[in-house]
């Protein structure tokens, strides 16, 4: 049987969750889980319910903030004192940047931003999207074990029966070594709502949009119905929104269960950053908007007025 | 200041996709091939670095298919020193690719002050390379950068992570930087520079030349195929004021009802 361990992230006291969909995946296994840091309990409970059999808080010094040498350094030696198969985590921008770091200490491959996988005995296959999603591939690992691999957040969902685990976090010490590259501050982001990547639903803006100030509609509808707000490329180099909103080529790549484009036409390098998102709605005023074509539930009409409207239907759904 | 800019080159994004006959790869004889994108922004940087540092060079890399030298030549008319060009398959995986590109580095015969790359290329959206060939260098490196600035030996980068948010990263080089779209606006390559291109020294080495063979590979992609056709969706019309409201309410009815996402 392979040992797996799955390397987490904290989102404040809980973690992340696409960790939770990892483990739901990996039922049936003896999974291990470790994060930097110590671990809230809140968070360390989660994790025993879907399923962690040992939950490792890693601490030494100097990582209380991210550092690419810092982290992979740390986590390498607790890889390789624990002898594990396979390292999963989350393909979040921690997960991306820090995993690729890890494996090639290990002169191992890792496969990146998976959207599905199984475990065939000891053998990991899975199948990840190519070519901004317009193909999907089988991907494999060989070579010096362990075998990494990144989880796109959203594409697995949670277990709805998962079997539960131990439920008690254990300190390790661990040592980042010497670090060249340190971070000096960290600038707060506008939002401090989940990032694109790995929201659940997502509330986007276009070219249609007019201005930065109308975005507000967008912001409203999102805080009712717990969505983050995008914008195409159009709206960003319109400068209606910063670049760090912007979903496409060129932007972020997003997956998420709802995605509500408003006054987007569906140039290809947007659909090449959502298509893989599982319910899709647009609204736009010209029927013929490329992006209906992708779209489950289209409206044709003004977002001006249709916006407000759904902001209003989802409240008394919602009983808000 | 040496400095080394990676870039690789990828299919249009107006390119169509068609799986090979075999699933083993896809079809690569109709594609039309640019520079990846992001890698604009690593050979634009790269030129910005050294206008900023007097004596500087820039040499370009690329690992890939000898279908067509666009990426390379595209890099030198924008004012690239000179390339090396590890001919290769267009479907390596990323340990292979990063080891041909320290492979060419140690080629060149020139000690790295600064390598310069792309966050990621648009084709297999790994995110994999810059960093893997940092750790094979044993440099620092700093990935998803927005903001460059600083000397011949200190940088300054911010990095952008969740929500806009900005790591501010203080790094002695020699480092490797993995530029994100802000960072910079790319230059056009001018006529005279196009021309100038064709004269630059363009160095061609095998895989076996920078000592990468099968043996490397460590992800594995088969069964390629076309993601399974969506069924057509439904469309309302909400243009008349009068319909706007049943138009919305039907849509999050569906939303809970059918599509049971919210």
């Amino acid at each position: 049987m392979a040992k797996i361990l799955v390397f987490t992230e904290l989102h404040g006291t809980h973690v992340k969750g696409v960790t939770l969909e990892i483990l739901g995946k990996l039922a049936g296994h003896t999974v291990e889980v470790a994060a930097i840091g110590a671990i809230p309990s809140e968070a360390t409970a989660d994790l025993a319910k879907y399923g962690a059999s040992k939950i490792h808080s890693l601490k030494g010094a100097n990582l209380d903030k991210y550092s690419p040498e810092g982290y992979a350094n740390a986590l390498h030696g607790f890889i390789a004192a624990g002898n594990f198969d396979y390292v999963f985590a989350g393909a979040t921008s921690l997960g991306k940047d820090l995993l690729p770091r890890v494996a090639t200490k290990f002169d191992a491959g890792m496969a990146s931003e998976v959207t599905n996988f199984i475990m065939e005995g000891d053998q990991f296959s899975g199948t990840r999207p190519l070519f901004a999603g317009k193909c999907f591939a089988k991907v494999e690992l060989t070579g010096p074990r362990p075998h990494f691999v990144t989880v796109r957040p959203n594409a697995l969902g949670l277990n709805a029966n998962p079997t539960s685990g131990a439920a008690s976090a254990n300190d390790t010490a661990v040592d980042a070594g010497a670090i060249t590259a340190m971070i000096k501050e960290i600038v707060k982001g506008a939002s401090e709502k989940l990032d694109l990547t790995e929201a659940n639903i997502i509330v986007s803006g276009g070219r249609a949009m007019k201005e930065a100030a109308n975005f507000k509609i967008l912001d409203e509808l999102a805080n009712v119905i717990g969505a983050t707000v995008g914008a195409s490329r159009a709206a960003v180099d319109s400068g209606f929104a910063p670049h760090a909103m912007q979903v496409g080529q060129t932007g972020k790549t997003v997956a998420p269960t709802l995605y509500i484009a408003c006054g987007i036409s569906g140039a290809i390098q947007h659909l090449a950053g959502m298509r893989t998102s599982k319910v899709i709605v647009a609204i736009n005023t010209d029927p013929d908007a490329p992006i209906f074509t992708k779209a489950d539930y289209g409206i044709v009409g003004d977002l001006f007025t249709i916006v407000p409207l759904l902001t209003q239907e989802f409240k008394n759904l919602l009983g808000k | 200041m040496n400095i080394f800019v990676c870039v690789k080159q990828v299919p249009d994004t107006e390119t169509k996709i068609i799986p090979s006959a075999d699933g083993s790869f896809i079809e690569t004889s109709s594609i039309k091939w640019i520079m990846n994108p992001y890698d604009e922004f690593a050979v634009e940087q790269a030129l910005l670095v050294q206008a900023a540092n007097a004596g500087s060079t820039v040499t370009v890399l690329r690992v890939g298919s000898s279908k067509d030298t666009e990426a390379l030549r595209t890099a030198m008319a924008m004012g690239a020193d000179d390339a090396f060009f590890v001919e290769a398959t267009d479907n390596l995986d990323s340990y292979s690719i990063a080891k041909a590109l320290k492979g060419a580095i140690l080629k060149s015969g020139k000690t790295p002050d600064l390598i310069l790359t792309g966050k990621q290329a648009i084709d297999d959206d790994c995110l994999q390379v810059p960093q893997i060939l940092a750790t094979m260098m044993n440099i620092p490196s700093v990935t998803v950068v927005v903001e460059y600035s600083g000397s011949a030996t200190d940088i300054v980068v911010k990095r952008e992570v969740e929500g806009g948010a900005l790591e501010v990263y203080g790094v002695k080089l020699p480092a490797m930087i993995a530029c994100n779209k802000g960072i910079n606006t790319p230059r056009y390559a001018s006529l005279p520079g196009i021309m100038k291109a064709k004269k630059k020294p363009l160095t061609i080495l095998s895989l076996a030349d920078v000592g990468v063979s099968e043996a490397d590979r460590r992800v594995k992609y088969s069964n390629f195929q076309l993601p399974p056709e969506k069924p057509a969706g439904k469309k309302f019309d909400a243009t008349d004021a009068a319909k706007m409201g049943a138009v919305v309410k039907e849509v999050v009815g569906l939303l809970r009802t059918e599509a049971k996402v919210i």
